[in-house]
């Protein structure tokens, strides 16, 4: 296991994703209500909630998927509302987006979906295109002959490794990871923390990962941000979540599934203090 | 945006100094390559080559990779090449993205001539194998609609009437307007041509027959193919892609009988409502073309109507419908559940069962003709 990265310090060129007063609803029902959070650079921030607090919709409202009614989402120090086409395709090639269900392109080979981004946006020869789409498949840990399959013959982990591969394609500096490992084993889950940690210290990424996977918070989080009530309700590392007194925050880390692992947490802690 | 890469190259007693500067990064694209390809020929044949990273701004994997190649193709050129300077960030993307073989195995392509004779052989293969299918499709159907008219609180009332709003009611306007259109077409031909012989008033007789006999119940079934045919299709093919048949099936639930069964019965209860519609709209439309451009009055017209057809003729064209319909619906229920995973299979399904649907329903409307010429009915 790899230990997690010290926080970055929060200085304001270091922020990457700014979001304030953010307000998204559907009808008249809003789910975002007033939501500020902010996102350093290099670090891996956990994102979660209860089913239905808004996870997902928050993730869409930055990539911009969904509309808002209200609020300022600024990436890289720009406002996403302000951007002209040119800066808006700019953003867009600086991020990776790794979706729950894979979402890759039925109908192209795990090849041929890495390649998508850059044959669209890039003048690479053909050469390079494939050696780079291969290069992808062996850092996120695919055998090389799974590059001329298509998804619907690959199973579940190879469908999210394959399109985290293809979230790399662009080499992005920010990565979102929307519920990474659900669907896999233990181990395969395990495996894939690894890999995100890994990557994310190679390649220098800033990782968004909506989770709810306690394992994935406490290997490769550096901070967690609890969404309740349509706002953060808590930020900050994972140790802090643990002396929170909100009962919500207290019974997802300490009910049933978090207490085990707490413990351990608390106990690697007190190893490596020694 | 980053600077562009690139490269200064300057001779040392100890062999060439190649310092690398600005953004390696796969954002520069076809420079990218050309500045990395360039190292090959900078060092201008000198034994031993440093490759400085200190001066570079950014790197990434595509950066990383690059390097590495050309600095492998420096080795395999018998120079010994070394990476000096490297920050130590740069040092790990080198390490995970050194240039290796990326060999596979590539699907394998068959010369054309070979492919087009196999794909002959092989669309004459699915063909036969589509009738096998549809055969025992039709097999299985029977059997549970029997299994079903012996304990009729298995029939699905809810399912069935469903399918029948939207197969005939909502297919209903279209169906009436197409033949109403084409019903004054048929009878504007009719009258220009057969003017030249003094003939016009049989122009009646040719709506009446031709509408009754032929083209009401084609053109409906057509519309019936591309329309609800290929709705059946999707509909099927997304529930196997989301395991929602699957899902029937694990429940001890037939999808045949819940999911086909109401569709076909209500595909063979609408095809001959919407023919009999068709019918008196192409007849309509026929009369008006008839009394405004031939000068033959409404009351003339239904007159030499009833002289000129018989019930049989009427006949003809409904009894055809249900077959019509039965032929749609398995063709349509056969490709949706031949959907494989992706959404181009779908796609694909889709198309094959309106072509194949409209293809029978013209093969069928051929032999129910020598069939009726044979009967003299």
């Amino acid at each position: 296991m790899i230990a997690p990265d010290e926080p970055v310090a929060a200085s304001a060129n270091n922020v990457v994703i700014r979001v304030r007063g953010l307000k998204v609803g559907f009808g008249d029902r809003l789910v975002m209500d007033g939501l500020d959070l902010d996102v350093y650079r290099g670090e891996v921030l956990g994102l979660v909630g209860a089913s239905g607090a808004g996870k997902s919709v928050f993730t869409r409202s930055v990539l911009g998927l969904l509309p808002k009614q209200a609020g300022m989402i600024e990436v890289y120090g720009l406002d996403i509302d302000r951007l002209t086409m040119g800066e808006r395709r700019r953003v867009e090639r600086r991020w990776g987006v790794l979706f729950q269900q894979g979402a890759l392109f039925s109908g192209l080979t795990v090849k041929q979906n890495i390649q998508a981004p850059m044959r669209e946006h890039l003048d690479l020869s053909p050469r390079l295109r494939d050696e780079l789409a291969m290069l992808k498949i062996s850092l996120v840990g695919l055998p090389l002959d799974a590059a001329n399959k298509y998804p619907a013959e690959l199973s579940g982990g190879m469908i999210k490794r394959a399109a985290l591969a293809r979230a790399l394609a662009l080499d992005p500096d920010l990565l979102f990871l929307d519920e990474p490992t659900s669907g896999l084993d233990p181990i395969g889950a395990g495996d894939f923390d690894d890999l995100i940690a890994t990557l994310q210290r190679t390649l220098g990424l800033t990782v968004f990962m909506v989770t709810h996977d306690l394992d994935s918070l406490y290997a490769i989080c550096d901070r967690v941000a609890v969404l309740g009530q349509g706002r953060v309700s808590a930020v900050g590392p994972i140790a802090e979540l643990l002396l929170s007194t909100d009962p919500w925050i207290h019974s997802y880390f300490h009910g049933k599934r978090g207490a085990g692992r707490e413990t351990v947490f608390r106990l690697g802690a007190q190893g490596e203090a020694r | 945006m980053s600077i562009a890469p690139a490269i200064a190259c300057d001779n040392t007693p100890r062999g060439a100094r190649l310092t690398l500067s600005g953004g390696w990064t796969i954002g520069a694209g076809a420079t990218l390559e050309r500045t990395a390809q360039a190292m090959l020929t900078k060092i201008d044949g000198a034994r031993a080559a440093f490759i400085d990273l200190s001066e570079i701004e950014q790197m990434d994997t595509a950066g990383a990779w690059v390097i590495d190649r050309s600095r492998q193709a420096l080795e395999s050129r018998g120079v010994t090449a070394e990476v000096v300077g490297a920050r130590p960030e740069h040092t790990i993307l080198l390490r995970e993205a050194h240039f290796r073989s990326t060999e596979t195995p590539e699907r394998v392509e068959h010369p054309t001539l070979t492919s087009l004779l196999a794909d002959i052989g092989s669309s004459v293969f699915s063909a036969g194998a589509d009738l096998v299918n549809g055969v025992g499709f039709l097999g299985r159907l029977v059997s549970i609609l029997l299994t079903v008219l012996v304990r009729p609180r298995r029939w699905r009332w809810t399912s069935t009437f469903y399918h029948l709003e939207s197969f005939a009611l909502r297919g209903a306007p279209i169906i009436l307007l197409i033949n109403f259109l084409v019903g004054a077409i048929v009878a504007q031909q009719g009258i220009f041509q057969l003017a030249r012989f003094n003939a016009t008033p049989f122009t009646v007789d040719l709506i009446g027959i031709l509408v009754l006999r032929e083209l009401g119940v084609l053109l409906s079934s057509i519309m019936i193919a591309g329309r609800s045919g290929s709705a059946i299709t999707a509909e099927i093919g997304a529930m196997k892609m989301r395991e929602e048949i699957d899902a029937l099936t694990v429940m001890a639930l037939d999808p045949l009988e819940v999911l086909i069964l109401p569709r076909v019965w209500a595909l063979v209860l609408a095809l001959p409502l919407l023919t009999f519609l068709a019918d008196i709209a192409a007849l309509a439309g026929g009369g008006c073309v008839a009394w405004i451009y031939g000068d033959i009055a409404p009351a003339v017209f239904i007159e030499r109507l009833q002289d000129a057809i018989g019930l049989n003729t009427f006949a003809v064209g409904l009894i055809k419908a249900p077959f019509m319909a039965l032929v749609i619906g398995l063709i349509a229920a056969v490709e949706g559940f031949a959907v494989a995973g992706s959404a181009e299979s779908l796609g694909r399904q889709v198309t094959g069962s309106v072509v194949k649907s409209i293809f029978m329903v013209i093969v069928l409307d051929g032999l129910f003709a020598m069939f009726f010429a044979a009967v003299r009915y």
